[in-house]
This record gives structure tokens, C-alpha cells and sequence, in this order.
């Protein structure tokens, strides 16, 4: 194979945050944020440096390994993936793109921060099946860790909602 | 700043993340054992959820004692090759599931009580440390709210559903003192601000405790004996069977893969 020039920070950036989630591949890491940082470090080695979000979640193993492989299609074959748990991931951190995505997807995203207050604050989310606000929470606990249950009350099915973190 | 790996500060520190990480490592496989068990298919997943949680705990915490101790251990090397006597958690999470009423009581003592630990441990000098917290108290804000909502709603139900939610809480009571106790490990810690002794939150806990009982119209139980061991590897005839199940497979396939 023949050497790949080493494509500069800024762009492996733009490429590690095109990465789908494996889980929820209809969006990627950067519209999850968790992309922290792409730089060189001390030893000339890029570096990728991820948040996880959640601890020691399964999926982990596959992001790392997804990134990988971005670098060495982008010239850094000897790049490398590191953690840092803090700041602590948060559902806040998730982009409004990345929102919009999981919302086609039938997966409610949680509340936007960035929403003002009285906006915010509403007794039920929307039902992706019927459309429906009259909605309440089952069970903060579903399919996965990162997701909550919703039942409508208008159609009578499950909803999920991406976990509020 | 993390302390340096060798060295007591790097030591005491492995120790004690070993320590959280073992308790949540064994009420993770506590909880994995009533998968199927549970009184409703939605209390399955979220009793399974709240284990997958604790397993995503104890690999962090487990990741990061091997770290620190020098021995470079990984988190299955901890988990799954160390004996009975070199487990650290508190006998609190190994006790035998039973009924319900045990599990839910559990859940009260253990949530209520890493909820406090983890939003102390948030603001410790230790960044890894302090960065986990964060993250995970939010996780156990869902356990104490899953454990809470049980304990009102059996407190409050029929006159069965009292009974077994009383019973439990008289069973675990007893074993909520040892997650409170001090030693010279958690008080070095506590006092170079890289950890939090738990017995500082001890008055919260027992407030926390008495206002869901109190919610539940349940008495607090009347802590008649104290549990104590399992800091220092003595642990209870239970745990015994508990590690051999946990362990069969790693020890059947010594570095098996998949």
C-alpha cells in the first residue's frame, strides 16, 4: 500500500466526527460530542481524544477501532484513541443536527439545552408514531442503556427517547 | 493532578477505587441473576440496566486501580483472577437475592449512598476520579429514583406488599454501616482531598433514607447488629458461590477471546 500523506489535525477532525455511532449509526460521534480533541502530541503522535458516553460502554471497543481507521486512511497509521472521563459526557453535549437525526429516526432526543426555559418545560413529548403529546414516561430504563422508555397514550405504543444525561 | 502510580498516594488510591469497584461489580452480578426474575418484564430490563450501569462502573473504576497499583493488572485480570479473600467490596452487594422486597431494599441502601459518594467525588483533586463521578452519579440518580419508587409504591400497596418491602429493609439494614466506615486508607485520602471518606456522608444518607421510608409510611429499622469484613476480604458463606459461577468461564478458558 502505498504511503498516504498525513492529512493536518483539522482534517482528521472533520473525518473522525463523519464516523457513524455503531449503535445508533444514523448519527455520527461529532453529532454526539464526543470528539474532544485531534492533535499532536508530545511523542509527534495524533491523537484522538474521545469521552465516552456512557462508562465502559460495550460500543466503546468499535468506536475506537472505527477511529483507527480513520487515521491510518488519513496518513496516521501510528495515530492513537485515548479516553478522558472529564468533563463528564452529557446529553447536552449532543448537537442540534444530531438531534434532528435521531428525531427522523423515531428516537425522541432529550430536552435541548439551548431551548429557552418555557419552551423546554412541556408535559409530554412528542409521539413519533401518531404525533401525539399526550405521552408519559414508562420506564427510564429500555433497549439499551442510553435510552428511556415513552408510552403514547393517544396510539398506545412505546416510544424511545435517547436518555437524558 | 493524578498521583503518581508508584508511591503511597498512587497506592492508597488503587486501593480505593478498588474498593468502589468491587462494590459495583458485585451488585452488578447480583442484579445479572434476577434477568427473568424480576416481577414484570419492565422490571427485568431495568434491573438489567441498572447492572449494565455498574458493570460500565466497575470496568472504569477496575481499569484504573490496575493502573495505579504498579501491577499493571487490567479490569479482567481483577475481575476475574483474584480470590475470595481479595475482593474488597462491602458485604452490603453480596448478599443472596431473594425476594423482592431484599432486592428493592438493596437498591434503597446502596443508590441513596452512591448518589451521595459520586457528587462528592465529582469535585476531588483527582481528575480521572473526579470525572467518572460525575458521569456516574447521574446514572445512580436513575437507580435511587428506580429504588425509591418501589420502595413507596410496595411501602404503600397491599398488606403482602408491605410486609415483604418491611422484611427486606430489616434484612439489609444491618449492612448499611460498612459503606460508612472509615480507615487510614479513605482518611489519607480524604484529608489530601484525591477521595472522600463515605462516613461524611453518613448524616445525609440516613435523612435521605428516612424521608423515602417516611414517604413509603415505613419505619426505619432499628440497626440491631452492624456488618463489617468485607474491606479487609472477609466476606460472607454466599460469596464463595457467587465468585465461582462469575469466574467458571475465565477459569475453563484461561485468556479466552471472543
Amino acid at each position: 500500500m502505498s504511503a498516504v500523506p498525513p492529512l493536518p489535525a483539522e482534517r482528521v477532525r472533520a473525518r473522525v466526527g463523519a464516523v457513524p455511532d455503531p449503535e445508533l449509526p444514523m448519527v455520527t460521534l461529532a453529532d454526539l460530542g464526543i470528539v474532544r480533541a485531534v492533535r499532536t502530541a508530545g511523542d509527534g503522535v495524533l491523537e484522538v481524544v474521545i469521552t465516552p458516553t456512557f462508562l465502559g460502554c460495550p460500543a466503546l471497543p468499535a468506536i475506537e477501532a472505527d477511529i483507527r481507521a480513520v487515521l491510518a486512511e488519513c496518513g496516521h497509521p501510528a495515530g492513537r484513541v485515548r479516553q478522558e472521563l472529564s468533563p463528564a459526557w452529557s446529553s447536552d453535549w449532543i448537537s442540534a443536527e444530531g438531534r434532528r437525526k435521531l428525531s427522523e429516526h423515531g428516537i425522541v432526543p432529550p430536552g435541548d439545552p439551548r431551548t429557552p426555559l418555557p419552551v423546554r418545560l412541556r408535559l409530554g413529548l412528542r409521539c413519533p408514531h401518531c404525533g401525539s403529546v399526550a405521552t408519559r414516561p414508562q420506564s427510564p430504563f429500555g433497549a439499551t442503556r442510553c435510552q428511556a422508555v415513552w408510552v403514547c397514550g393517544a396510539c398506545r405504543e412505546t416510544f424511545a427517547q435517547l436518555k437524558a444525561v | 493532578m493524578t498521583p503518581s502510580t508508584t508511591g503511597r498516594p498512587g497506592r492508597d488510591l488503587a486501593a480505593y477505587t478498588l474498593r468502589l469497584g468491587d462494590d459495583a461489580l458485585v451488585l452488578c452480578q447480583r442484579l445479572c441473576a434476577l434477568v427473568t426474575r424480576a416481577p414484570t418484564i419492565e422490571e427485568d430490563l431495568a434491573l438489567a440496566n441498572i447492572a449494565l450501569d455498574l458493570l460500565g462502573h466497575a470496568r472504569t473504576l477496575l481499569a484504573y486501580s490496575g493502573r495505579l497499583d504498579g501491577t499493571g493488572r487490567c479490569e479482567d485480570e481483577l475481575a476475574y483472577l483474584r480470590t475470595e479473600r481479595e475482593f474488597r467490596n462491602a458485604l452490603l452487594v453480596e448478599l443472596a437475592d431473594g425476594d423482592f422486597g431484599v432486592t428493592v431494599a438493596r437498591q434503597l441502601v446502596y443508590a441513596l449512598y452512591g448518589e451521595l459518594l459520586y457528587a462528592e467525588l465529582a469535585r476531588c483533586s483527582d481528575a480521572e476520579l473526579a470525572g467518572f463521578a460525575a458521569r456516574a452519579a447521574k446514572d445512580v440518580e436513575y437507580h435511587r429514583m428506580h429504588a425509591a419508587q418501589w420502595t413507596v409504591r410496595l411501602g404503600l400497596g397491599t398488606a403482602e406488599s408491605r410486609e415483604r418491602m418491611r422484611a427486606g429493609l430489616e434484612l439489609v439494614w444491618p449492612y448499611a454501616a460498612e459503606l460508612f466506615e472509615t480507615d487510614g486508607l479513605v482518611e489519607r485520602l480524604d484529608a489530601a482531598g484525591t477521595a472522600v471518606a463515605p462516613a461524611r456522608l453518613r448524616d445525609a444518607w440516613e435523612r435521605e433514607a428516612a424521608a423515602v421510608l417516611a414517604e413509603a409510611e415505613l419505619a426505619v429499622p432499628a440497626a440491631s447488629w452492624q456488618a463489617t469484613g468485607g474491606r479487609s476480604g472477609a466476606h460472607t458463606e454466599e460469596f464463595g458461590a457467587l465468585l465461582a459461577e462469575f469466574q467458571s468461564v475465565s477459569r475453563q478458558y484461561p485468556g479466552g477471546t471472543w
